[in-house]
């Protein structure tokens, strides 16, 4: 199964994931400071920023796009909720 | 207390409009308010149009809309201006976008998403103001000045540039009700006007910091917030106790290559407290780390919410008491709320006897306050053994690392870290 690497630059964590996993799956286990609310998409509080690596992230969902557009979020950013990593190395700012 | 029913004139053409709550007691639930609140708006008039500045809370729209038809007609009104939306200042918004339907409202940009779910009415229009955006409305000038999280994300403040006037909505604001409504001429709101700073603006005092580099320069002459009075005489004096109430009481002596670790314990026979010497004895080994200990029996709460506000990271020390923290562990967790603890590390530990669920409890509440907790809680059944204490002082280590970024990356994977603690890699 392809794996992916993603690493919490402030926490010094790097997590080989199988491709496909949520960011939340990770985030939540390695004590990020990353709070979740619905946790489907809807809310906004999950936002992360991606550092490098989001060309390994799955696309934005419609959903996913306009939540983050109603939150003027930039283009690093993601819902840790809905986004999936796909391989490769990826660097969150958490 | 004098109750006035006219409108107040507060500088040529620009008018007090707003409603007296003299009876309020509790203010969002939080806020005592010893004095009732006032919902101050505005009405400013130019020689082509005429502005109103916040309206009131919905039960006192009549009030409000009795006062703005003492100075204006709803057919003059050409500009609404939303420095906040919360209910207590949108409340009348609906029925005066009604009575005045020509009128173009401006919110900030991050006013767009509370406007749609406060006003549930996709036709309603409306046009965003950033710093710097102004609307000119006859010899008079509303430039916009946005201030986010003060105390929401859409808050702004709007300068009537040629009276000087700040209409600064929450900000410079606070609760309390005197109908004389000048602060040369209402009873001493001081007391109000700092537990307001410390209950609504202190978790934001970065943002104060921010809003005060862009308000301080402008020409002052008057300070018209949207609750309490209005500051007319010695406006500055205000916003120079708001850059002092934002910043340290006091100079740090820990220089700023160093980081701040506060452990804090609570402890019946002396076993927490002996873990709690021992994740101090390993922190201090890390060099730019400067360690603090303090008994949560024996101290106050508010002087050590001070202290975690200035500190880089705090680790928690409970025994577990009938399957739970003890209380004096809850009453500091839940006083920092009121404080900006974000992306601060955390971590707890303690000792217990037969259970010892404290440890995940500290832990979830500070994930829930935001602090990034990355090392596992150490517990220990009753009297630490060697092996325990030493983990502590490895905790210690570990979290010292951590603030001063020496901490070496770990490379783990999905199954080793689903195999350990939940939430610790």
């Amino acid at each position: 199964m392809p794996k992916a690497n993603v690493t919490f630059e402030k926490l010094g964590i790097t997590v080989s994931v199988p491709a496909g996993t949520r960011l939340i799956e990770i985030s939540e286990k390695v004590g990020a400071s990353i709070t979740y609310g619905c946790r489907e998409g809807e809310c906004g509080t999950c936002i992360m920023k991606i550092k490098s690596g989001m060309e390994h992230m799955s696309e934005r969902s419609v959903l996913e796009d306009k939540v983050l557009q109603e939150n003027m979020a930039g283009r690093s950013d993601r819902l840790a909720c809905q986004a999936q990593v796909l391989g490769g190395d990826i660097t969150v700012k958490a | 207390m004098i109750q006035t029913p006219d409108a107040v004139e507060i500088a040529p053409g620009t008018h007090w409009i707003g409603a007296l709550d003299p009876g309020l007691r509790e203010f969002d639930i939080i806020l005592k308010t010893a004095n009732g609140t006032t919902y101050n708006s505005y009405c400013v008039r130019g020689t082509d149009g005429v502005a109103i500045i916040d309206t009131v809370k919905e039960s006192h729209a009549e009030e409000f809309f009795k006062r703005l038809e003492q100075v204006a007609r709803y057919d003059e009104i050409t500009t609404i201006v939303l420095n906040h939306l919360e209910p207590d200042h949108s409340g009348a918004l609906p029925e005066l976008m009604r009575r005045a339907p020509q009128a173009k409202l401006y919110i900030s940009t991050k006013g767009q998403l509370m406007l749609k779910a406060l006003v549930k009415d996709p036709e309603l229009g409306f046009n965003v103001a950033q710093t710097g955006d102004s609307v000119d409305l006859g010899g008079r000038t509303l430039r916009f000045f946005t201030t986010p999280f003060l105390h929401w994300p859409d808050t702004q403040c709007t300068l009537v540039e040629e009276q000087g006037i700040l209409l600064s909505g929450d900000v410079f604001g606070c609760h309390f009700c005197d109908a004389r409504l000048f602060n040369d001429q209402v009873g001493d709101f001081r007391f109000s006007f700092e537990y307001y700073y410390q209950h609504i603006m202190r978790p934001f005092r970065e943002h104060v910091l921010d809003a005060l580099e862009l308000l301080e320069p402008l020409p002052l002459k008057l300070i018209a917030p949207a609750h309490g009075p209005i500051l007319r005489e010695a406006p500055r004096s205000y916003m120079q106790r708001y850059r002092q109430l934002a910043s340290p009481l006091l100079h740090n002596e820990v220089g700023v290559n160093n980081k701040s670790l506060l452990v804090f314990y609570i402890s019946s026979y002396g076993n927490t407290a002996r873990m709690a010497q021992a994740v101090v004895d390993g922190a201090e080994t890390v060099p730019g780390v400067r360690v603090s200990m303090y008994d949560l029996q024996a101290g106050g709460n508010l002087p050590f919410v001070d202290l975690i506000e200035e500190a880089d990271g705090l680790a928690i020390g409970s025994p577990t008491i009938n399957g739970d923290a003890v209380k004096p562990v809850w009453d500091l967790l839940s006083s920092l709320a009121a404080i900006k603890v974000r992306d601060k590390f955390g971590a707890a530990f303690g000792s217990y006897g037969w259970s010892g669920e404290a440890i995940n409890m500290i832990e979830d509440r500070l994930r829930g306050l935001k602090l990034r907790v990355p090392i596992k809680g150490v517990r220990a059944r009753l009297i630490p053994t060697e092996e325990e204490l030493g983990r502590c002082r490895d905790l210690g280590i570990q979290l010292a690392q951590h603030l001063t970024g020496t901490v070496q990356n770990r490379v783990i994977s999905m199954s080793e870290l689903f195999a350990q603690e939940p939430s610790h890699a």
